[in-house]
């Protein structure tokens, strides 16, 4: 054991934690997030409401202008329609090279990561002691990973259905039509969004090494084995 | 054992792809890019078309009364227009252009649906709308086989275009009927466009001229050349 090791009293080597896909995904993601997001909720201020058109009853009375993206319901329409097509990159590249890494089985919510949920909660919100590591991401993380992949899809699932209601009516059908896929895609945006705060918090909360492995993929202090990954 | 400092920075350059995402963030390329992106969607737009593919037909339960049927005049709501003169005038790519009258246009096979409106806004209402198939007038007008759009001057200052393949399109009518009675002058009488594979800008209202072209001319829609999409397909 090298004398370094003693002082820093970690003993794990560093892992190549988040391959390149991953990486460029998460980024490219953040920025494509905010866009739709922004832009989106200038769309929304154009027509704020769920129900009919007449009577038309607005949740909200002006968007403003800090979080909304486009200036007009236009411009907001371009850059939605600009950045879906990278969102749904990212996606289709993300998802493929999870699947062909065998990445995902770290990652996707099981059935079996049920009981660890309630100690890793507890461990996280009421000081509860903390359970042992068994891979890269705990029962908790991994549920945070999973649902906000399900708004994600559909978020893009129920956009589609938005953007051709006629071509693509039969899938509309699966999200109570244009109504229901209007109200899911906002809906699944909220989700998206209640995601960042904790998300943050967490990597506020890990520090520097955590943050730059999604850089450069390099984390030096891993709590979890090695293994055959370094 | 750290990771070598060469190989995070070579991690570091495979991101740089990503500052690509920064041109969105000069002023001067961003309207080109995001042009360019509706451009894009655009022609997936067209391929994803289905000419065969009716939108949905509604039960008259379904149907928003008259009544709540909105005004959507942009401008004015009811252009200066000599009803008793009036006609559509065709030109450009057809082998007999000219002035039809609306009883030529109400001589063609009549059809009648419900379908569902959509504004770009947002908002949607299913209405009943009567007319003559577009395709019909297109084959008394003989339009040449290899023309692709088709472009309406209204009786205000809106104008729109259309893509052949939706002009095709079975329910895309010459609209002159809403709830079985004549158009009223608010939703764009004597003859509008329903199109109801197409957002409602495209639907324009008080229609005086029809050019038939093999390219779209420089005006080709008043939203869309303030930044709508051209296609404005559903």
């Amino acid at each position: 054991m090298a004398a370094s090791d003693v002082t820093t009293h970690r003993v794990a080597r560093p892992v190549y934690e988040h391959p390149w896909a991953v990486r460029f995904c998460h980024w490219a993601n953040a920025v494509s997030v905010t866009v739709l997001a922004m832009s989106g909720l200038q769309i929304f201020a154009a027509f704020p409401a769920f129900g009919p058109k007449i009577p038309q009853q607005n949740l909200i009375d002006e968007i403003p202008e800090a979080i909304a993206l486009g200036g007009w319901l236009g411009g907001a329409l371009q850059w939605h329609f600009t950045f879906m097509w990278l969102f749904a990159g990212i996606g289709l590249l993300y998802v493929t090279s999870q699947i062909l890494s065998g990445h995902w089985r770290t990652l996707v919510f099981m059935p079996r990561d049920l009981p660890g949920l309630w100690p890793m909660a507890r461990h996280y919100f009421l000081f509860g002691p903390k359970p042992a590591a068994t891979g890269q991401y705990n029962p908790l993380q991994k549920q945070a990973y999973t649902t906000v992949m399900l708004f994600g899809t559909l978020s893009l699932l129920t956009g589609l259905v938005m953007y051709k209601p006629v071509q693509l009516s039969a899938l509309g059908w699966f999200f109570g039509g244009y109504h229901g896929a209007r109200l899911i895609h906002f809906l699944s945006m909220c989700g998206l969004l209640a995601f960042i705060p904790g998300h943050l918090i967490m990597v506020l909360l890990h520090g520097w090494d955590n943050f730059s492995s999604m850089v450069t993929g390099w984390k030096r202090y891993p709590e979890y084995a090695s293994g055959d990954k370094s | 054992m750290l990771a070598p400092p060469q190989r995070t920075r070579r991690e570091l350059l495979k991101l740089s792809p990503l500052l690509l995402l920064g041109s969105f963030a000069v002023p001067s390329w961003r309207e080109t890019l995001l042009e360019r992106g509706v451009a894009w969607s655009d022609r997936a737009s067209g391929v994803v078309f289905r000419r065969d593919h009716l939108a949905a037909s509604h039960p008259d339960a379904d149907v928003v009364p008259m009544e709540q049927f909105p005004y959507n005049g942009y401008d004015v709501i009811e252009p200066e227009i000599d009803f008793a003169s009036w006609t559509l005038t065709v030109t450009g790519a057809v082998a007999r252009p000219g002035a039809y009258t609306l009883d030529q246009i109400r001589a063609l096979p009549k059809q009648t649906h419900n379908t569902r409106h959509i504004c770009v806004e947002g908002w949607d209402v299913i209405g009943r709308f009567g007319g003559a198939r577009l395709s019909d007038f297109l084959s008394i007008a003989s339009a040449e086989p290899g023309a692709r759009f088709l472009t309406f001057r209204c009786a205000d200052d809106y104008y729109e275009s259309l893509d052949m393949e939706t002009a095709m399109h079975p329910q895309s009518l010459l609209c002159y009927d809403m709830y079985d009675r004549p158009l009223d002058r608010g939703h764009g009488a004597p003859l509008r466009l329903n199109l109801p594979t197409k957002l409602g800008y495209k639907q324009a209202k008080y229609l005086m001229t029809m050019e038939v072209t093999h390219v779209l001319p420089a005006r080709r829609s008043y939203w869309g050349d303030q930044g709508y999409s051209w296609y404005g397909g559903i």
